[in-house]
């Protein structure tokens, strides 16, 4: 493995905890362009989804207004996470030590690291998310787009709308389920937020989690 | 002749059903009524079309509507398509029937069926937009309308127009305000050939057996009525001469029935989907209760300042 770990942009400053500079501030406003469209994204298109939801639509302004502002958020998405994309995906490229750290997995949801490969930038777990959600983003602007009536609705024949909203709910049901996921991990790993936060992680998080990036990151600064 | 629904009065009468009289509702549910109206239907005789077009004046007429001056293609159908001001279209098929060697012009009122199993309604997300009322009549609530395009996905048919000026969802209403107050629609009332009659659905179906033997009798052997069983029957229903094969009629379908992508959208997806997140989200909630959190240890943070350090020198 050849490739270096160490991104644009990532420091590590020493003392009493080591500090480790893991975001840039554009790539964190990034994040968050994309996490509050995703958000909305989610409640709006729930409110739609079931019946049970639909009251969901008031916090948009009622239905009318659901209905109307869900696809440009969608656009903002879609044009955010594009902006993650190019950022993020070197890094996230798979590697063979990531096929055996998702072996691990029963290791992996103990938490007992010790046990697993030394991790770069990213941990299989987060590459899968990553990716997923590429996948999904690119299959829900697609099929979005076909049932977005307002302005391609002659486009596009009634089956084709069909096949398109169920593929977009079913799709959006995955990324929802992705974010949890996403969610969850971050909250789970103690000082994971701060990364977003403030775009640092103290050196005994990266040593914890990311050794081999912090090895590296290190290395680079001789 | 079947006899014509007389003329009202003039005095104002209240309506005959409303708000309790429904039988579904989108995306909510209702206590059915416990007792259900004599079911209404609009039976359309094809055979008895001259064309004309009153039905689709009348239509403009009494709901206040408006068509657009369009632009003539070589064909009788005008508009081109039904659009959200014209809620009923004359389609006119010009039919070489290789039996008789004849050329049949067969001209089809097209419209909202107003099905017994409206997949407009099963498709709607917005509470109370669609109803169905328990004589039959599927109407669009506008004030609920939030113009997503569901209902079009839903129908079998290809009814449901948008506005592109408010953004909600038209079609035939079979004058359910009219109907209300014990009229027939403003189409049937306008038809100078009683190729459209009103009256409950049990009714109309005698007629339409009367009006099926006649054709035989003239040779239309498959003559027949249209009432499809897919949609548990309609409460706008059609005689054809040539019941076998409704599809020559512009394209009336066959067999209409719920596409079952939108079956398999609004039954199975809606609650596996929900599931599917509740149950991410108590995987992750039990697993923190069981794990407890992935904590940085005071040993991984000296770790790292070692590292560090060694970087310093």
């Amino acid at each position: 493995m050849s490739r270096s770990e160490v991104d644009r942009g990532d420091d590590v400053s020493p003392g009493k905890p080591v500090v480790v500079h893991r975001y840039t501030a554009p790539a964190r406003i990034n994040h968050w362009v994309t996490a509050i469209s995703l958000v909305l994204l989610a409640l709006s298109g729930l409110a739609l989804f079931s019946p049970s939801l639909y009251f969901l639509t008031g916090l948009f302004g009622g239905g009318q207004m659901t209905r109307f502002i869900h696809p440009w958020i969608g656009v903002v998405l879609f044009v955010s996470f594009l902006g993650l994309f190019f950022r993020f995906f070197r890094l996230n490229l798979w590697q063979k030590t990531d096929s055996v750290w998702l072996g691990r997995m029963r290791e992996v949801l103990a938490g007992e690291e010790e046990k697993l490969p030394e991790v770069g930038k990213y941990n299989a777990g987060q590459k899968m998310v990553f990716w997923s959600m590429s996948l999904l983003i690119l299959v829900l602007i697609t099929s979005g787009v076909v049932v977005w009536d307002q302005y391609f609705g002659n486009y596009f024949t009634v089956e084709q709308k069909r096949v398109a909203v169920l593929i977009h709910s079913v799709t959006a049901i995955i990324a929802i389920c992705v974010w949890i996921v996403h969610v969850y991990a971050a909250i789970w790993v103690r000082g994971t937020i701060g990364a977003m936060t403030k775009g640092q992680v103290t050196g005994g998080w990266a040593w914890r989690h990311h050794r081999k990036w912090l090895k590296e990151l290190v290395a680079s600064k001789n | 002749m079947f006899t014509p629904i007389p003329n009202p009065t003039t005095k104002p009468s209240a309506p005959k059903f409303g708000e309790q009289d429904l039988v579904r509702r989108s995306a909510s549910s209702v206590t059915p009524p416990a007792k259900r109206m004599t079911e209404v239907a609009k039976l359309i005789d094809v055979s008895k079309c001259i064309g004309c077009k009153a039905c689709q004046v009348a239509c403009l007429e009494w709901n206040n509507l408006t068509e657009e001056v369009g632009v003539n293609v070589g064909v009788y159908d005008n508009p081109h398509d039904l659009t959200p001001n014209t809620w009923t279209l004359m389609r006119y098929t010009e039919y070489e029937n290789a039996e008789s060697g004849n050329l049949e012009w067969l001209i089809r009122k097209d419209g909202c069926m107003h099905c017994e199993d409206p997949g407009c309604l099963k498709a709607c997300p917005a509470p109370g937009a669609i109803v169905q009322y328990s004589n039959g009549i599927v109407d669009f609530v506008h004030d609920k309308c939030i113009g997503c395009g569901y209902c079009i996905k839903g129908c079998p048919f290809n009814i449901p127009r948008i506005s592109q000026v408010d953004h909600k969802a038209y079609k035939c209403t079979l004058c359910v305000d009219r109907v209300a107050v014990g009229q027939g629609p403003a189409c049937q009332k306008a038809c100078p050939t009683q190729a459209i009659v009103f009256g409950t659905k049990d009714e109309m179906k005698q007629w339409a057996d009367h009006r099926i033997k006649d054709l035989k009798s003239r040779g239309f052997n498959n003559a027949g009525l249209y009432d499809p069983p897919g949609v548990k029957g309609t409460h706008v229903m059609y005689v054809l001469q040539h019941a076998d094969k409704p599809q020559i009629y512009a394209g009336l379908p066959n067999n209409p029935s719920i596409s079952p992508i939108v079956e398999v959208w609004k039954g199975v997806t809606k609650y596996a989907g929900l599931a599917a997140i509740g149950a991410f989200a108590a995987f992750g909630f039990l697993h923190h209760v069981i794990t407890g959190a992935n904590r940085v240890s005071v040993e991984d943070e000296k770790n790292a300042e070692r590292l560090a350090e060694g970087q310093k020198s």
